[in-house]
Parts: structure tokens; sequence; C-alpha cells
């Protein structure tokens, strides 16, 4: 009994662990989400948002970069700039630099 | 084991071909800095002749972003290496570099239109794989400097990145 009372506490002590464990997903801060463009990479590669959220991409490269949708929208984000989009409807999806394709991010849409 | 030895060894006289450099002659810091530094400079050179002769749109702009990056990382080399007090050293490797480059350059110059579009794509994806090849299997494993290793690991995801961007542009052109 002892043994099983122990794995219970164990099973709930994991659980409250795992409610509480910080999301790898970035998530919007008063309405919008931040990704920082840093050595030819997307932080975070994946970041959660809902339609009107803004999201805020820092490069902070001395190159440029832009977050391109294949087939949809583009994002330019010239060295040291900050540049932005509402998200809409339909944004979840994968995107990457069209200049440096190996940089690639996720943006998921929640309600 | 021993296989993977002979390969190994095989891969590093390959690339020491390639390179200019003895599979046991491995670059110093000094060296290394001049090679990446002038690996830069050859592809903004090239880039500036596909300036001068495209009128492709997809080529202008890879071509720009060509010579924007390197120009870019190269002012951050200059800034490391004065930073470590590194003085970059002159070498066969970086010679060997700009004379295949030359060459390769007055090669292209005696084309035009799509031509020469299409051999200007086609060699920067070698180049940039010539380069990445280098530098993960050679440079960045002979750095000695924390701060130049990464820096050229930095470099390494640069040029990777533009070897699909002109992959990409290669395939649009089909």
């Amino acid at each position: 009994m002892t043994t099983l009372n122990l794995d219970r506490r164990q099973l709930l002590l994991g659980a409250v662990a795992a409610a509480f464990a910080p999301s790898t997903r970035a998530k919007a801060h008063n309405g919008t989400v931040h990704v920082t463009i840093e050595n030819l990479t997307f932080v975070p590669a994946e970041i959660e948002a809902k339609v009107g959220n803004t999201i805020e991409w820092v490069n902070k490269d001395p190159i440029a970069h832009t977050a391109t949708v294949n087939g949809g929208w583009e994002v330019m984000i010239p060295p040291g700039a900050t540049a932005t989009r509402v998200v809409q409807a339909g944004d979840g999806v994968e995107y990457y630099c069209r200049f440096h394709p190996n940089m690639t991010g996720r943006i998921v849409i929640h309600a | 084991m021993k296989t993977y030895k002979v390969i190994g060894a095989g891969l590093v006289l390959l690339l020491g071909a390639t390179f200019g450099v003895l599979a046991d002659d491995k670059p110093t810091d000094p060296q290394i800095a001049h090679i990446a530094y002038t690996a830069g400079v050859i592809d903004i050179d090239t880039a500036k002749l596909a300036l001068s002769k495209s009128k492709n749109k997809a080529v202008v702009s890879f071509a720009h972003s060509m010579v924007n990056d390197h120009k870019a990382v190269n002012d951050q080399a200059l800034a490391l290496v004065k930073k470590l007090g590194v003085t970059p050293e002159d070498n066969a490797t970086s010679q060997s570099l700009v004379k295949d480059a030359d060459k390769k350059r007055a090669e292209l110059a005696k084309l035009d239109g799509n031509a020469f579009d299409r051999a200007y794509v086609e060699n920067e994806i070698a180049y940039h794989k010539q380069v990445n090849g280098a530098l993960k299997d050679l440079l960045i494993p002979s750095a000695q400097n924390a701060e130049l290793k990464s820096f050229l690991q930095t470099g390494l995801k640069l040029f990777q990145g533009h070897e699909q961007h002109a992959e990409h542009v290669a395939a649009a052109q089909k």
C-alpha cells in the first residue's frame, strides 16, 4: 500500500509539475509574440499566437533576413531592425528565411 | 575502426588537395582568419560581376544579398581579429582560392544572358559547397580560439544558407 500511495503522490506531483512547466513555445505578451533572430536562428523557433496578435521579429544579425511562407506572405527584416505581422486566420504555418532557407520557424494558432 | 581512420585520412587528404594544404599541416588561427575573409571577398567580387551582367531579377537579388551578407560578416571578422589580436596571414590555401576564383570569373565574364545566369548560380552552389566542406572538416576543427571557432560555425550556417538560396534560384531557372 505504501508503495502504491507513493506512486500516486508521484503521479500527482508529476501532473502538477507538467501543468506549470513552461511551454517550449513562446506565447503572446500584451498581444505581441517576440521572436529574436541571432546567428541565423529564429528564437524561439516555434511560437503560439491568436488571430489578431502581433508577431515581432527583432533582427540582431548584421544581415537582412525574411520570414517567408512558401506561396504566401513575406516579411522583410532588415539588419538590426524590427518587423511585425498581425496574425491572420491561416497563419498556422512553417516559415523560413528566403535568403538563408536553413533558417526555419513555425507558428501555431490557438483559439 | 581502421576503415574509418583510413576514410578519415582520405577525406583530410582530399580536402588538403582542394584547399592546398597538407593533411598534417593544419592551418593556424591567423591563416584560418585569412582563408575565411578571402572566401568572403571572392564571393563579393563574383557577385559584383553578376550585378554588372545580369538582368534576371532573382539572380540580381541573390547577388545583392551575397555582397551585403559577406561584407557584413567580413566586417565582423575584422572586428573579431582586432579584438583577439590576431593578424590574418596570407597562405597557400588563400592564394589557391583566389587563383581558382579569378579563373572562374574570367570564364563567367565571357558569357551573357541566360547562359551567364545559369553558370553564375551553378558556380555559386559549387563554390559554397566547397567552402562549407572546408569549414566543417578543416577550418572549424583546426581553430584554436573559441571565439574564432564559434564565428566560423555561424559562418558555416551562413554559407549553408547561401548554398540553399542558390539552389532555390537554380530550381526556378529550370
